[in-house]
């Protein structure tokens, strides 16, 4: 096997991995899931390193779980909220990740509203960055945590077909698992009213469909997604009652599927416009699963790309 | 002093002439035009000055009909006096000024002052374009004949489209009477929305908000019916879709007086360029798909696109320097036109005579200037062309006060080495 080193990389997108670079990182989760289960749950492996997560858009799960990583592995964790109000006062952005960077962070965590943000901080910056969301191109840690989830729940990742339904056009998350399982030889279908289903989408080796109830039959996994109304300066559908009975993964939908599918979501969830309360809580369910690995996922990577081979 | 250009080959397409001579300028204006011009003995060194440019082309000072100086305004970008000797140094005699400075150029009184400021640098000349609304804002004609008097060479809104078609058929009517013609930035803007790139496979990849080539065509086809109705000479600006210009040539087909114009930028890079988020691709309208890059190729080589023009837009770099959604759109492109363009004739797309006319006799014509030619008699602005100059674009080389081009560090063969405006040697690099 060829040496996979992370080393010093920075982490901006699924787009940038190869498939055994994916996997790598997979397989390096169980243990660090492992300390999370214990006790006492913290290492001292990344002692005296320092991870400054630095969010300018709102986020209670990926900061959240970046920081409970960084933590358990003993990091120094500092989260930085950059309101809009701050990015008024006129310092670029180049300035706010070199003055973190003379205070000698280790890695710089970034999630920010618009598209390649992370890309172009890594430019000025030596230590590693990792994109924790940027606009609507890629969340690759969130795709991590998906794919190790259905690892863990399916056995294997290549041969199975995942179903992403909602608003794909605005979905960072759609975008870096479709890239991602496609890399693993998932099959993957899009699935969304035709205004949330962007323009070549389905050059990017996806099935691509308006009609929910024809694909659920053969998929997998159900992968749901919030309408995210914040990103799109219009309304592309005519009502959420519209939309909620188009889109929303009901139970009597999910009968329709594959016994054993499984339901996910990376959250936040909008209880009743995507996803029925009682398939949210369901037991094909493992939204809660997810979170539990997004620690481990990110623990397993701060560890890559800081310390250990 | 007289100046002697010797034994270079001359193009001259508003002449149909393309043959090695000798070219004689005497007191700002082309006196000789000639094989082996003789030099009487009573001249000196101080009274001829004689270029030997063998290998070289020697046209008809070329003009760049679409540039933005910046000034007033913005002067941080760039100002007059940089953009000329940018103009310049890329090879240009004359540039036409857009109005999209602050304040805008829509009356009178700006006009003269853009013209003052170009008059004290003694180089590249200026055409000043005035806005077709006041303050561009697409509400109320500007001061259409006020302008015209104090010496605008056309209308233009551009930066931003004239959204209201009314407003369109009554500015065409106006300036129509004027004799000015109209530069229209075709864009439907609610289209375009947020976009930031041509919307397709990239900027789906990308998370990029895209611009549907359609923003562009719908109002091609919008203005291309006005100027039917209206009889008024259109000229549409940046054209970056197979489909503007595939609606360009069935207008001339018509007889109507619609010509268009191409980016360099539109005929050598395609949206896959945005990759890697580099602010400096960023440009509007944006870089399109490579069919769409193939038509304007076509477009160019059968005459639907008259000019090329390089809609140099500076930025200052800490303006580029923000994420791709939030920084400005546009590209300098002044001094890399005609290493560009050049492309496309060593590549065997164009004939030299073709290219020299795109940058000549075709936009001298559109705005109705005496340029563009070398007949004698005519102002002594030529631009001396070595084809084979094989050169790197580097920031620090580069004249224009920004250094916003998606092409440094690109080698590009070909490049004006001489530049004379009213018989005076503005630039050289022989």
């Amino acid at each position: 096997m060829s040496a996979i080193d992370f080393r010093g990389c920075d982490l901006l997108g699924i787009e940038d991995l190869t498939a055994e670079e994916i996997q790598y990182i997979l397989d390096a989760v169980p243990p660090f899931k492992e300390i999370s289960e214990r006790e006492i749950k913290k290492v001292p492996t990344l002692r005296g390193k320092t991870v400054i997560n630095l969010f300018f858009e709102p986020s209670t799960r990926t900061r959240t779980s970046f920081e409970i990583a960084g933590k358990r592995l003993s990091a120094d964790v500092i989260n930085i909220s950059v309101a809009t109000s701050s990015v008024s006062k006129g310092e670029t952005l180049r300035d706010t990740a070199e003055n973190l960077q003379a205070m000698q962070a280790d890695v710089l965590v970034v999630r920010h509203s618009a598209a390649g943000v992370p890309h172009l901080l890594a430019r000025y910056l030596p230590s590693p960055v990792i994109n924790a969301g940027d606009g609507a191109h890629e969340h690759p840690t969130q795709a991590l945590l998906d794919l190790y989830t259905l690892q863990e729940k399916l056995g294997t990742l290549a041969g199975h077909t995942v179903l992403i339904v909602g608003d794909i056009a605005a979905s960072r998350v759609a975008r870096s698992n479709m890239l991602a399982m496609r890399k693993l030889g998932m099959q993957v279908c899009v699935c969304g009213p035709r205004t949330m289903l962007p323009v070549g989408i389905e050059q990017m080796g996806v099935e691509c469909t308006s009609d929910f109830d024809a694909a659920i039959q053969g998929a997998d996994a159900v992968m749901m997604l919030r309408i995210q109304r914040e990103r799109h300066g219009e309304v592309l559908f005519p009502s959420l009652p519209e939309y909620s009975e188009r889109y929303c993964l009901t139970a009597e939908r999910l009968r329709r599927a594959k016994s054993g599918v499984l339901v996910m979501h990376p959250g936040p969830m909008n209880r009743g416009v995507e996803i029925a309360p009682e398939v949210a809580d369901g037991l094909e369910s493992v939204i809660l699963t997810q979170v539990t690995n997004g620690v481990a996922v990110r623990m397993a990577l701060l560890y890559l790309l800081l310390g250990g081979s | 002093m007289d100046i002697l250009i010797r034994g270079g080959r001359v193009i001259d397409p508003a002449q149909g002439l393309d043959r090695s001579m000798d070219v004689w300028i005497a007191d700002g204006k082309i006196t000789a035009l000639g094989p082996d011009l003789q030099v009487l003995p009573h001249y000196t060194a101080d009274t001829l000055r004689i270029l030997e440019v063998q290998g070289c082309v020697v046209t008809p000072g070329l003009l760049d009909m679409h540039v933005h100086l910046r000034e007033p305004g913005f002067e941080h970008k760039e100002t007059i006096a940089t953009g000329l000797a940018a103009a310049a140094a890329g090879g240009f005699t004359a540039v036409a000024a857009m109005a999209n400075t602050k304040p805008v150029n829509d009356t009178p009184a700006v006009t003269e002052w853009v013209l003052r400021r170009a008059a004290m640098v003694h180089g590249t000349r200026l055409f000043p374009v005035g806005a077709v609304s006041i303050g561009l804002e697409g509400k109320e004609l500007a001061e259409i004949g006020g302008m015209h008097k104090a010496g605008i060479v056309a209308l233009s809104d551009d930066g931003r489209p004239v959204m209201d078609p009314r407003l369109m058929r009554r500015a065409m009517e106006y300036g129509g009477m004027l004799e000015l013609p109209i530069l229209s930035h075709c864009e439907d803007h609610e289209l375009t929305a947020q976009g930031v790139m041509h919307e397709g496979v990239v900027s789906t990849a990308l998370g990029l908000v895209g611009v549907p080539a359609v923003a562009e065509n719908v109002m091609v086809y919008r203005d291309i019916q006005l100027a039917a109705l209206t009889g008024a000479r259109l000229h549409i600006q940046h054209v970056s879709t197979a489909e503007a210009v595939d609606l360009v040539r069935r207008a001339k087909a018509q007889g109507l007086s619609v010509t268009a114009e191409a980016c360099p930028h539109h005929f050598t890079l395609t949206h896959e360029a945005v990759r890697g988020y580099d602010t400096h691709t960023k440009v509007n309208p944006p870089l399109r798909t490579a069919e769409d890059v193939e038509a304007i190729i076509r477009g160019l080589q059968d005459g639907t696109i008259d000019v090329i023009a390089s809609d140099h837009a500076p930025h200052h770099a800490s303006e580029k320097d923000q994420d791709y959604t939030a920084a400005p759109a546009g590209m300098i492109g002044l001094e890399t036109s005609v290493g560009l363009a050049l492309r496309l004739y060593h590549e065997g797309y164009l004939a030299l005579p073709d290219v020299i006319a795109k940058y000549t006799v075709n936009p001298a014509r559109i705005l109705g200037v005496p340029h563009g030619t070398l007949r004698v008699g005519s102002q002594a602005d030529v631009t001396i062309i070595d084809p084979e100059h094989s050169h790197e674009v580097e920031a620090t080389t580069l004249r224009s006060r920004s250094k916003n081009s998606p092409f440094l560090g690109w080698r590009l063969r070909g490049a004006a080495v001489a530049t004379i405006v009213g018989g005076d040697v503005i630039f050289e690099r022989l």
